[in-house]
């Protein structure tokens, strides 16, 4: 009846008690709070159900970093082990914990707080760039959103009952096969990456359709803001890397359910296969989140240079580059694998020649920059600190792309400080300095300045201190995911400095927190009274703070790239147009429904419940079914009186709350 | 007047996003497919001391169950024009015999499957035979749900009658059936001839 689930499920050692509690009490003291502000309809029918890719996308936000919160209580069970864990003593984890946690720190960082994030920032801003009301499909997003959710619950519920994945991030077999795993743990790994995939390959094909058939009358491919391209590849990516993850979850599964051999190392499985195509998703996926990354600072550096942007066409061409040898290069991730020289020179030249596409655009930011009159607000401080970061990263990346060099540092710690290099010190700065660009375009207040600038110097402090004794310790023959190491090694005084820099991006992480709080706190100090607080270039910030539902009462007509700035350079009579209907989605539960069947499905067939996984699978077909087939009234319609009263609202709060 | 003639053209901007997400779609779904084709290329050899291809494919059985497909992809070809002349009982028919001779498809497909498993030559029994059942089961799984799609147009033509947007999910569903009629004629070129040779 109820599969492989029992009591014996529950956690048990003090530690993962401790995870536990923290994900059960943070689940009562959120409904708690909300029962006690009476919000559970207000965020059901403003939220939950709604179709607004801005909504959708400050959900994304809140719960990616509240994941990012989760990994990082991961990276200090890390650091702690490390730095304690030599000679006599065995550290504050025993080695089957540690496994777990540094797979759930990876698996946590790249799906639910990078790729949520990313989506996050792609769903408040592309239909505003592109002058849109809306995505393609806002249904179809809706059910992107809660698939996601779906593979959040998941991988959290594996702290309360069951175990997690002690097969790295990426669950390399025959390590991930039944016969050397045969818990739950790969299990729900599996399913939470699945589902969640899903959810960001029904994503990308939303974005792409919106962004190719939606653009505002004028707005040809090289008139769109430089984030929208960057998006534009991300997507393709997307479209051309999730199926093969897809695909390879789906076989691995198998191996583990119905015993078939694609991955076991007896019977005619492969292992190196299954490696083979994980990196066919997985160094596509890489670009997924730099791109958008790129993008976002490509529209920072501009505004705060008070220049437009240098080479665009160049940096367009750039990134379509990219897109094409992204898929080029995934053998350098396995180079010791014993492909041949041949083989190896290949990738290893492929690897290096997309720094090429990477190098143009750093040189076009920098000559961006160039003669132009700077504001150091904190957006252009994390595009400055990223700009060092990342080309520290990239070079140690091109380092690695020779494969006699490769062979000295593979699984070692270099390559561990060379991807956080790119991902803390590109998307993840990236992602900072984007949030607090577009903050008061989401919500309609600046965030505080220098808390902002506080935290800045702690995460580049403390990233370089966290990471470059990583590179170091790499380059003396640390392998990655030691959980314990003999003393002689002389290791331990460099690993109490990343130690240290863990902390130092713990402070930041908590001047974060503190901004916000504060600038909640002092939000009429900070309004933004016309929509443009940064004298911006683009759409979005021709359109009130925050952004009434409908984006754009008149859907504007482009005529040039940076169209918002050449009409502040010539300004035109103020010729007005009647106000008109205008058409938007109404709200559906669908989405939700989709992403808890979902998540009762994949629980279940992680336990083996194959009842209950069946139920809920024909559950979703039914839903599906009677939504796409049904005569549904999906849209509600604003006349031209409602939206000149919610225009006319919007502008009035704007500059209500300010204190004269 | 002028609001209806609105109203159309917004719905066929709008349909054209969906016909251009469809494809995409279809694209991404030819992507899980080219995966599970180069896993059985590698695969192929991987017997592991049981059966290989050529001592397991009935080329003549195989060749019928591809013919029913194509016939079927043919007539849903057929549907597609009866429903562009909005001729509705043309294209119930049409939805019918594209489905029953899918359903025979179906039926071969499971029998040849069935007769390997009861010869003991199931996935269990070999990487080759693992990525074979995987790759044909897949596509036959996508002929199923494809078969529930016209089911529910069936139901759909015969209450609503041909509709600008039944006349939309009619052309949908004959492009998934064609795309399975061509991720087939791989499987059946790379799986089934090439096996025999």
């Amino acid at each position: 009846m109820l599969g492989k689930l029992s009591l014996d499920a529950l956690p048990h050692d003090p530690i993962m008690m401790g995870g536990a509690a923290t994900v059960v009490g943070a689940l009562i003291f959120g409904a708690l709070i909300v029962t006690f502000l009476k919000r559970w309809k207000w965020l059901w029918s403003e939220y939950f159900t709604s179709l607004d890719p801005k909504k959708i996308g400050v959900m994304y936000l809140i719960v990616a970093l509240l994941m990012l919160l989760r990994g990082f209580a991961d990276t200090l069970m890390l650091r702690a082990q490390q730095v304690l864990s030599t000679g006599d003593s065995q550290g504050i984890l025993s080695a089957d914990h540690f496994q777990q946690v540094f797979s759930a720190h990876g698996t946590i960082m790249i799906f639910f707080v990078a790729m949520g994030l990313i989506f996050g920032l792609i769903n408040l801003l592309v239909p505003l760039m592109i002058g849109a009301r809306d995505v393609a499909f806002p249904l179809l997003n809706s059910v992107s959103f809660w698939l996601y959710i779906a593979g959040v619950a998941l991988i959290n519920g594996s702290l309360i009952i069951g175990e997690f994945s002690a097969a790295g991030w990426l669950a390399y077999p025959p390590l991930s096969t039944l016969e050397f795993s045969p818990g739950v743990g790969v299990d729900y790994w599996i399913w939470a990456l699945q589902i969640s995939g899903i959810g960001s390959l029904l994503s990308g094909i939303n974005f792409l359709v919106t962004i190719f058939k939606m653009r505002a009358p004028g707005m040809t491919l090289m008139k769109m803001p430089i984030f929208v391209w960057s998006v534009a590849c991300s997507m393709v990516l997307v479209a051309f890397a999730f199926p093969i993850l897809t695909a390879t979850l789906s076989m691995l599964s198998l191996d583990r359910l119905i015993g078939t051999h694609f991955f076991t190392s007896d019977m005619g499985g492969n292992p190196m296969m299954y490696i083979n195509l994980i990196w066919a998703w997985g160094h596509p996926e890489v670009y997924i989140l730099i791109l958008p990354a790129f993008g976002l600072f490509s529209e920072i550096v501009a505004t705060f240079s008070r220049k437009r942007l240098f080479g665009y066409t160049s940096m367009v061409w750039a990134l379509a580059l990219i897109t094409v040898l992204s898929f080029t290069v995934w053998l350098h991730h396995f180079f010791t694998m014993g492909a041949g020289a041949n083989v190896n020179a290949f990738f290893g030249i492929m690897t290096a020649v997309i720094a090429i596409p990477t190098g143009i655009k750093v040189f076009n930011w920098l000559f961006t920059m160039y003669h132009g009159r700077i504001k150091f607000a904190t957006p252009m401080k994390w595009f400055l600190g990223f700009v060092v970061t990342f080309t520290l990263g990239g070079v140690t990346g091109v380092l690695m792309s020779v494969p006699a060099i490769d062979f000295q540092v593979h699984n070692t710690l270099f390559l561990v400080a060379h991807f956080h290099n790119m991902i803390i010190g590109g998307v993840v700065f990236g992602i900072f300095a984007g949030i607090t660009y577009w903050f008061p375009k989401i919500f309609g207040f600046k965030l505080n300045e220098r808390l902002g600038t506080y935290a800045f110097w702690c995460w580049l402090i403390g990233f370089l201190l966290a990471f470059v004794p990583l590179y170091a310790l790499g380059l003396m023959g640390a392998a990655r995911r030691l959980d314990h190491y003999d003393p002689s090694m002389g290791w331990q005084g460099l690993f109490v400095v990343a130690g240290i820099g863990v902390a130092v991006l713990g402070l930041g992480m908590f001047f974060q927190v503190l901004q916000l709080v504060y600038s909640i706190w002092k939000r009429n100090e900070n309004r933004d009274t016309t929509g443009d607080p940064w004298n911006g270039r683009t759409l979005e910030w021709s359109v009130p703070s925050p952004v009434p539902v409908y984006n754009f009462t008149h859907i504007p007509t482009v005529t040039s790239r940076d169209d918002f700035w050449e009409t502040k350079q010539h300004p035109q009579a103020d010729t007005r147009v009647p106000f008109e209907a205008i058409e938007l989605p109404k709200n559906s539960g669908f989405g939700f429904a989709i992403g808890v069947l979902s998540a009762l499905a994949g629980f279940a067939i992680i336990w083996h419940i194959f009842w209950l996984a069946g139920v809920a699978t024909v559950a979703i077909i039914l839903f599906v079914i009677i939504r796409t087939t049904g005569e549904h009234d999906s849209e509600i319609v604003l006349s031209a009186v409602e939206v000149e009263q919610i225009d006319a609202a919007a502008r009035r709060k704007m500059t209500a709350g300010v204190k004269k | 007047m002028n609001k209806t003639k609105e109203a159309l053209a917004r719905r066929i901007v709008s349909d054209d996003k969906v016909t251009f997400g469809f494809w995409i779609y279809l694209m991404t779904d030819c992507l899980i497919f080219a995966s599970l084709f180069a896993v059985y290329v590698v695969q192929r050899s991987a017997t592991a001391g049981g059966p290989s291809s050529n001592e397991l494919f009935d080329l003549p059985f195989v060749l019928v169950e591809t013919l029913l497909l194509l016939t079927s992809s043919f007539i849903c070809g057929l549907m597609v024009l009866a429903a562009q002349a909005h001729r509705k009982n043309l294209v119930i028919i049409g939805l019918i015999a594209t489905g029953l001779l899918g359903a025979g498809f179906l039926a071969m497909e499971l029998t040849e499957f069935s007769h390997l498993i009861s010869e003991g030559y199931g996935w269990q029994r070999s990487g080759f035979l693992t990525a074979f059942f995987t790759l044909v089961a897949t596509h036959g799984l996508h002929i199923s749900v494809g078969m529930l799609w016209l089911f529910v147009m069936i139901y759909r033509v015969s209450r609503v009658g041909i509709t600008p947007a039944t006349l939309r999910k009619l052309t949908l569903f004959s492009l998934f059936w064609h795309f399975l009629d061509v991720i087939w004629i791989f499987i059946f070129t790379i799986v089934y001839m090439i096996g025999v040779l």
